[in-house]
């Protein structure tokens, strides 16, 4: 064992952020899945304000649900102000 | 095309965390960590957020984490805080992140001390109203009426909630405010403020939890926004002793709006809700006295 004093100080093994969970899938959580309707949606991003799992993005005009990871919690169903996301069955594979 | 936001775009917490389906605690670190930037440290005691926060070496988290045992997360903090200001630097936020049962009961001692002591930290209580990680236990943080594992039958938790803000202010500390999922930007500017105080400063997160609520996850941000709504979780903050109330309620709904959509609460009687309405009111004139 090395001696306090002579602790090199390292820095920590585990660099914040540096592995994301997003590694792990979340995706086969979900029973059914949120489908969002584009000829309704108004491009509000209030799915993507209270998505839980921040799987939902915003980079075009109209938001995109990354289905990898949505658990199909609904709450962008809920929260959807114009009803633009329905919640659809998943079928077994 | 960029599209404008209410809150920051840049995201810290990654998909793929092992949190329940719609758990509101996630939301919350969510819009914590949109306020208080990536120069952060977690001190996160036992609570769903040990687990939340990945398995090392996977971390849902973009910012540096410190488990603590379950009594100690001030403590902890406190000592983070010591250690990085002992090395120049001021800048770090050193954030104590705890469910209600490590701050209500388990970790007040060790609160108390860094309210007291004005320890450079922030204190974030994410409140579920009991145990969740462990199965549902009630903690000193569970509404009377409701069902737990431990508070079996149709009478549910006997005793009240216990008044933690108002032992929080009892110790004067710099700052300290309430926020909940359902009023994002409130919760973003909150932690951003709460970044730019030294001292110790306090948030308060009722943080809705479907298996422990026993409701539907599509409903997380409607019973947050529900429990604003009827009065039962004021939004609102202390600055230095001066009292703001942050989201007025003009028309308070029935708290039976907030209640009869919980499964918890499904054996509570009509005395029963209305001796929380009760309470409610009685607590909103005293609000509306300091407002
Ligand atoms: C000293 C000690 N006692 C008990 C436990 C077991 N334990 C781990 S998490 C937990 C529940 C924590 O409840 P709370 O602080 O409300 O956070 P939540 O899980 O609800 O998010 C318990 C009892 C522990 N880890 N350490
Ligand atoms: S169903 Fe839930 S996890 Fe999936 S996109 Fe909607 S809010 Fe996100
Ligand atoms: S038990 Fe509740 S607080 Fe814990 S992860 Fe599940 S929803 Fe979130
Ligand atoms: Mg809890």
């Amino acid at each position: 064992m090395p001696r306090l004093t002579e602790d090199p100080l390292k820095t920590p093994l585990i660099i914040a952020g540096g592995k994301p969970m997003s590694a792990n899938k979340t995706g086969n959580w979900r029973s059914a899945r949120p489908v969002i309707h584009e000829e309704k949606c108004t491009g509000c991003m209030i799915c993507w304000k209270f998505c839980p799992e921040a799987c939902v993005t915003i980079e075009g005009e109209l938001p995109k649900i990354h289905m990898d990871w949505c658990k199909g919690c609904a709450v962008c169903v809920q929260e959807c102000p114009v009803d633009a996301i329905t919640l659809e069955n998943e079928e077994a594979p | 095309m960029t599209v404008k936001t209410s809150i920051p775009q840049d995201e810290k917490l990654s998909a793929g965390h092992l949190a329940c389906q719609g758990c509101g605690a996630t939301l919350a670190m969510r819009y914590a960590l949109k306020g208080l930037g990536t120069d952060t440290v977690l001190v996160i005691p036992a609570c769903c957020w040990t687990i939340l926060a990945g398995p090392a070496p996977l971390m849902s988290v973009g910012v540096n984490v410190v488990h603590s045992p379950f009594a100690c997360a001030a403590a902890t903090a406190t000592g983070v805080s010591h250690g990085l200001r002992a090395r120049g630097n001021e800048k770090t936020a050193v954030v104590a992140w705890a469910g209600d049962g490590g701050t209500f009961d388990i970790g007040i001692q060790a609160l108390s001390g860094a309210a007291d002591r004005d320890e450079d930290i922030i204190y974030v209580c994410y409140d579920n109203e009991a145990y969740m990680n462990t199965g549902i236990q009630r903690s000193g943080g569970t509404p009377a009426g409701a069902w737990t594992m431990t508070t079996p039958g149709a009478a549910g938790a006997e005793r009240p909630k216990k008044d933690l803000d108002a032992i929080i202010e009892a110790h004067h500390p710099r700052y300290m405010a309430t926020a909940t999922p359902a009023y994002p930007e409130d919760m973003v500017r909150k932690f951003k403020k709460a970044r730019d105080i030294k001292g110790f400063r306090f948030i308060h997160i009722l943080s809705p939890c479907p298996p422990g609520w026993k409701y539907e996850s599509d409903e997380t941000v409607m019973l947050s926004r529900l429990a604003v709504q009827t009065g039962m979780f004021p939004i609102y903050e202390v600055e230095e002793g001066r009292f703001k109330l942050n989201v007025p309620v003009a028309k308070r709904k029935p708290v039976a709006e907030f209640l009869r959509r919980q499964g918890r609460f499904r054996t509570m009687g009509e005395p029963e809700v209305a001796a929380i309405q009760a309470r409610v009111d009685a607590a909103w004139d005293a609000l509306n006295k300091r407002a």
